[in-house]
């Protein structure tokens, strides 16, 4: 038996760039805020309440597309045999939660929004029903993941899961022509490919885009680390609770007592030296 | 494939003959809930008869989950689910014959279902063929659905729990098509606007069909 040692930190030039992405991400979601709250003018119609368009619509391309289909992407590369590595399920349970959050803030926003504009909290408009659905979906996604398995074994629900759930967004994104829908169309991408919207208020927009996918990529990557120690944890947590044991009857005077030589080396630094010991170690 | 299906098909149902744990458990449930509807609506029957296309589907969809949980039960027992893969049976074929298995069950119980809206509701049936085509397109998806996520869970501790988590939010859209289309055969809505509901819930059907054909295999190879 062995311990394997935790995968390396973000090192040099990768850890630089994770944490440019993030700097990145953070001042253009301020400065999106600073140019949406006082430099933009308000609207004619909607007055200061079209402010909430530089936040829900790149917060929902990012919940509704860019996150839900990197993890329907993710998922069907790890299906796939020839593609099967177990970085397309870390990334692909990485995408899904974060793209949960962002899901969520986006139902929040939109739900803020409607208050404003529809004069209610909550109205049974096809697309907000569907962002709900997909909301559930994606928790049902999670729940799946939380089920104690191999990782293989997870790997797999997980990917059929997402696979399927991914059928919904589809619906999600027709469901403004299907049903009768108090929402508004497209701003940037409508039929005659002009935007409605000028100047400050475009650019404005278009840097909330940038900016939420930033910051969906830092966390994505933040997340993606998070999984890698997780994994790592896992496939170690019993061979350290067991030389834990070990260590605690050898006799104190003398070193640690290994039963048979060389076949469990020391844990790494800082790892294995807590007192607590979890009760795989009793099994 | 499909003698594999016939194969599979045949064998849950004569489990089902033989045991009738759908026949005397699920569909009474279903029936009973028609008559907690009514008590949370009634006693009146304008409200129900309105509502009665909707609450068909919602019976159907709360039943549907029992049946799936039975039919992926079935293969529940001690290495029955190595039993089946290794008996060298296509999973494809295995996939859509438990779907129709629980297709047939299903069926059974919407008619049960049917009539006590009928008779308990005082609907009156307008459109028969938009009463059939809809409830068999509708049924033939949620059983599909059901099937995959019914396997998906099997052998999880979790599973009663997680199968509804999973199953609902996806049959949603027959949930609403169904009752799009059962109002135009009952005639609450006072429209044909019929076509594209059914439509979805054919496209439904054939999605979640031609999934499961692709993905059962997989699915079943994990422990």
């Amino acid at each position: 038996m062995s311990i394997a040692p935790p995968p390396p930190p973000w090192s040099g030039r990768r850890r630089r760039t994770v944490d440019v992405i993030g700097a990145a991400a953070v001042l253009g979601v301020a400065v999106t805020v600073w140019l949406g709250l006082w430099v933009t003018p308000p609207d004619q119609h909607l007055h200061d309440e079209v402010r909430l368009v530089y936040v829900h619509p790149p917060i929902a391309w990012v919940a509704l597309y860019l996150a839900f289909g990197l993890a329907a992407l993710s998922s069907v590369l790890w299906l796939w045999p020839r593609t099967r590595s177990g970085a397309w399920d870390r990334l692909a349970v990485a995408s899904m939660e974060v793209g949960t959050v962002f899901t969520a803030l986006t139902l929040v926003t939109g739900s803020i929004w409607g208050r404003a504009t529809w004069g209610v909290w909550w109205a049974w408009d096809a697309r907000l029903t569907s962002t709900a659905l997909l909301l559930v979906l994606q928790l049902g996604y999670l729940a799946v993941r939380r089920v104690p398995a191999d990782h293989e074994a997870r790997a797999r629900r997980s990917a059929v899961v997402a696979l399927v759930a991914a059928v919904d967004v589809p619906i999600v994104h027709f469901s403004v022509d299907w049903w009768t829908t108090l929402h508004q169309g497209g701003t940037i991408t409508n039929p005659n490919l002009s935007p409605t919207i000028h100047g400050a208020m475009a650019w404005t927009l278009l840097l909330g885009f940038v900016a939420f996918t930033l910051l969906f990529v830092w966390l994505l990557l933040v997340r993606y680390r998070v999984v890698v120690l997780a994994e790592w944890r896992e496939d170690t947590e019993l061979a350290l609770a067991l030389h834990e044991r070990w260590a605690e009857g050898a006799p104190r005077a003398e070193p640690v007592a290994v039963p048979r030589e060389g076949t469990v080396p020391a844990p790494p630094a800082g790892v294995g030296a807590t007192e607590s010991v979890g009760p795989a170690a009793r099994g | 494939m499909w003698r594999d299906g016939v194969l599979v098909a045949g064998k849950d149902l004569r489990i089902e003959v033989r045991s009738r744990v759908v026949l005397h458990q699920v569909v009474p449930v279903g029936v009973l809930m028609l008559v907690l509807f009514a008590f949370a609506l009634g006693p009146a029957t304008a409200p129900m008869v309105a509502a009665a296309p909707g609450l068909f589907w919602v019976a159907v969809l709360f039943t549907g989950v029992l049946a799936v949980q039975r039919s992926a039960a079935l293969e529940g027992g001690d290495g029955t689910r190595d039993g089946v893969r290794l008996s060298g049976l296509d999973p494809a074929g295995v996939f859509l014959g438990k779907t129709a298995a629980v297709t047939v069950q299903l069926v059974v119980l919407e008619v049960v279902l049917c009539a006590g809206v009928v008779l308990f509701y005082g609907a009156h049936v307008r459109s028969l063929g938009t009463l059939v085509a809809s409830s068999a397109a509708g049924t033939v998806g949620l059983a599909a659905a059901g099937t995959l996520y019914g396997a998906l869970a099997a052998g999880l501790r979790v599973r009663e729990t997680l199968l509804p988590l999973l199953f609902l939010p996806v049959a949603a859209p027959v949930l609403v098509a169904g009752t799009k289309a059962w109002q135009s055969a009952l005639g609450t809505s006072g429209v044909g606007a019929d076509d594209p509901w059914l439509r979805l819930l054919l496209v439904f059907a054939v999605v979640y069909l031609a999934l499961g054909v692709v993905i059962f295999g997989p699915l079943q190879e994990a422990p």
